[in-house]
C-alpha cells in the first residue's frame, strides 16, 4: 500500500484517498471548443512511464484535493503540492524498485 | 486423480479431475532475426497480436510479416490472465464481437491444431443486491435479443450449481440471483499464446522476441516502419497490439489515446481437489473464481486505484478480495495464497475496446481492452487482421473506433465489464 503525505494531514495510508489522475488539467472554455478539443479534454489523461503529477483527495481525512508527484515504476513517493501553486520539480530518477513505495 | 492425455478432450477437462498436460516439441515457433522489411508489423507478442498475424496469414494471406515482443511472448497480460470466457456483455456492438470471438472459440483448438484446454463449464455472474438484480436481468434480455445464451438463476438454482456457496441471506453481500451462461468458460491462456504463435509461425510469420519498438518511421503522415532495439524495420503497414503500453506507442507515433494503465492483480491458491466447476464472478463485491484444471482456486481482484507499470498492486486490493470469496465460500478459509502476481491493464474511458484507424496512414491500433480481453483473442486479432489488411475496420469494430471519444458514441459496458470479466 502506497504512504501519501497529505499536505494537510501527514503521512496517511493510501485507502484512505482517492485517485484523480493527471494534475493541472486546465478547465476549458467550453463555447470555443470543437467536438475534438472536448474529446482530448474529457478523455486524454497523461500516463507515462516513470514520473507523474497526479490528483489525489484525502476522503477519510481532511476532505481535499492535492497533487502529488509519484512514478509509475517504482511507486516512488516525490513531493506533494497544493493545486494553484508552483509545481515543484519533477524528481531526479533515483529509481530503485520500492524504495519509498 | 489421472494422469493419461486422453482425458483431456476439449469440454471434459478438469471437470472432476486433476490434469497433466501433453509433452511440447522441442520448438513451437521459429526463432529469428528480423528482417530489413516486411509487408506487416505487429508490435507486441501477446494473445491479440500473434492472432493478429495469424489471421493476416490465414485470411487474408499476409506471410511477410513480423511480430515485435519486447519482452518474451506471453509476458505480459495473456499469461496473468484469469481466463475467463463470456460473451453476455450488453450493448449490442460489445455483444456481436465477444460472441464473434466464442464461437471462433469453440472450433479454435480444431482450427490451429493445438491444446488450450478450453472448457465450456459455464460463468455465473451474482447479483447481491436489488438494483444488482434489475441491471442483470436488463443484461439478460439484452442478451436474449442478440441470440446469447443467457439464463436467470435463483439463488436456490445458484446453490444447486454451486453448491460450496454460501446463499445465506444473513451476510453482507447476499445472493439474489445470478446470470448464467452455460457456454462461457476458461482456457490455458499461455498455450492459447503459443497455438496462435506456432500456426502463425508455421504460415511463415516471423517472431521476433526481446524486440522492442522505440520509435516510428512516419513520412507524410504514412507510416514507414518502425525502430527497434535491434534496428529500422520498415514496414508497409504497423499494428499497435501493446495492452497496458499503447498510449506510450501512441506517443512515439504522435498521437494520445484515452488510455489509463492500472494495475490488475490475481492469486492461485495451491492444488486442491476438484470443489468448483463453473466460474463464479461478483463485480459487486470485486471477485471473481474458478478452479484451474489442475485443481488450483484462481481468483482475480479489482484494479488498484492510480495509473502504474510496476505489475503489481497493493496488498490491501487482495485482501478485500479474499474477503468477499470467503463470505461466499466459507470452505475457502482453509485453503493458502500460493502466489499473487500483477499485470498492466490499458483502461478506456468507457470499459470498450479502442480497435482501427489512427491519425496515421497505415498504422493501427488495438488496446482498451483493460480487465477482459482475454476472452477476446480470437475475434480481435480476427477484426484488426482485416483492419491491417483491407485498411477499414471490418464491421466488427468499426464502433469501436478512436473517433467514437469525439462523436460521443461511447460504449459504455462499466456496468457488464465492471471490475470484471
Ligand atoms: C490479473 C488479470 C486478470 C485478467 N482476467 C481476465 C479474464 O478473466 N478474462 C478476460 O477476458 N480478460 C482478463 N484480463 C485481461 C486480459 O489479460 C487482457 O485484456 C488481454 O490479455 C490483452 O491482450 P494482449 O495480448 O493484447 O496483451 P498483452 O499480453 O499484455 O500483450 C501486449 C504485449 O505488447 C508488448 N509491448 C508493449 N510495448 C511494446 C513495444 N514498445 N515494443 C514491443 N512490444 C511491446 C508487451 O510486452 C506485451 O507482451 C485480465 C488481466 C489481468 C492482468
Ligand atoms: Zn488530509
Amino acid at each position: 500500500m502506497l504512504h501519501i503525505p497529505c499536505p494537510h494531514c501527514g503521512l496517511r495510508n493510501e485507502t484512505e484517498f482517492h485517485y484523480g489522475a493527471e494534475a493541472g488539467v486546465a478547465y476549458p472554455e467550453p463555447n470555443v471548443l470543437t467536438d475534438s478539443e472536448w474529446a482530448k479534454y474529457l478523455h486524454i489523461r497523461a500516463n507515462p512511464k516513470g514520473w507523474l503529477a497526479e490528483r489525489w483527495v484525502h476522503f477519510a481525512g481532511c476532505g481535499r484535493w492535492f497533487n502529488l508527484w509519484r512514478n509509475t515504476i517504482t511507486h516512488e513517493i516525490g513531493p506533494a503540492y497544493l493545486p494553484f501553486t508552483t509545481q515543484p520539480k519533477k524528481p531526479d530518477n533515483i529509481g530503485q524498485e520500492g524504495l519509498k513505495a | 486423480m489421472t494422469n493419461t492425455h486422453d482425458t483431456l478432450s476439449p469440454g471434459t477437462i478438469g471437470r472432476r479431475r486433476a490434469a497433466t498436460f501433453p509433452e511440447q516439441p522441442p520448438r513451437l515457433w521459429k526463432s529469428v532475426k528480423p528482417k530489413k522489411a516486411y509487408d506487416a508489423v505487429i508490435v507486441g507478442g501477446g494473445g491479440h497480436g500473434l492472432a493478429t498475424a495469424y489471421y493476416l496469414a490465414k485470411n487474408h494471406g499476409l506471410t511477410n510479416i513480423a511480430v515485435l515482443e519486447k519482452g518474451w511472448l506471453a509476458g505480459g497480460n495473456t499469461a496473468r490472465n484469469t481466463t475467463i470466457i463470456r460473451s453476455n456483455y450488453l450493448w449490442d456492438e460489445s455483444a456481436a464481437i465477444y460472441e464473434h470471438s466464442l464461437k471462433l472459440w469453440e472450433t479454435l483448438e480444431e482450427d490451429l491444431g493445438y491444446e488450450m484446454f478450453f472448457s465450456q463449464r459455464g460463468v455465473l455472474t451474482l447479483a447481491h443486491s436489488v438494483s444488482d438484480v434489475r441491471s442483470k436481468r436488463r443484461n439478460l434480455y439484452a442478451n436474449a435479443l442478440n441470440g446469447i445464451d443467457s439464463e436467470w438463476l435463483t439463488p436456490a438454482e445458484v446453490k444447486k450449481l454451486v453448491p460450496i456457496i454460501n446463499i445465506s441471506e444473513d451476510v453482507r453481500y447476499p445472493v439474489h440471483g445470478a446470470t448464467y451462461q452455460p457456454r462461457g468458460g476458461i482456457a490455458k491462456h499461455d498455450w492459447v499464446a503459443w497455438g496462435f504463435a506456432k500456426a502463425a509461425s508455421d504460415l511463415g510469420v516471423d517472431i521476433i522476441q526481446g524486440c522492442e519498438v522505440t520509435g516510428f518511421d512516419i513520412k507524410n503522415n504514412k507510416v514507414q516502419g518502425v525502430q527497434t532495439n535491434l534496428g529500422s524495420i520498415a514496414a508497409g503497414k504497423v499494428g499497435m497490439v501493446g495492452a497496458g503500453h499503447s498510449s506510450l506507442l501512441a506517443n512515439l507515433a504522435g498521437f494520445s489515446i484515452p488510455i489509463q494503465s492500472r494495475p490488475l492483480q490475481a492469486l492461485v491458491s495451491p492444488l486442491l481437489e476438484q470443489v468448483l466447476n463453473t466460474v463464479v464472478m461478483s463485480g459487486a463485491v470485486h471477485v471473481y473464481v474458478s478452479q484451474a484444471h489442475k485443481g488450483e482456486l484462481v481468483m482475480g481482484a479489482g484494479t488498484d486505484a492510480f495509473n502504474s507499470y510496476a505489475q503489481r498492486g497493493g496488498f490491501h486490493v487482495i485482501e478485500h478480495q479474499l474477503a468477499a470469496a470467503l463470505e461466499l465460500f466459507p470452505i475457502f478459509s482453509r485453503a493458502h495464497v500460493l502466489r499473487t502476481w500483477g499485470g498492466v491493464v490499458d483502461v478506456s474511458p468507457d470499459a470498450s475496446p479502442i480497435m482501427g484507424l489512427t491519425p496515421v496512414e497505415n498504422l493501427f491500433l488495438n488496446c482498451g481492452w483493460g480487465t477482459g480481453g482475454f476472452k477476446a483473442t480470437p475475434a480481435s486479432g480476427w477484426v484488426m487482421a482485416y483492419t491491417v489488411a483491407h485498411g477499414r475496420p471490418h464491421e466488427l469494430n468499426q464502433a469501436f473506433a478512436l473517433d467514437r471519444f469525439v462523436t460521443g458514441h461511447l460504449i459504455d459496458e462499466h456496468g457488464a465489464a465492471g471490475v470484471a470479466h
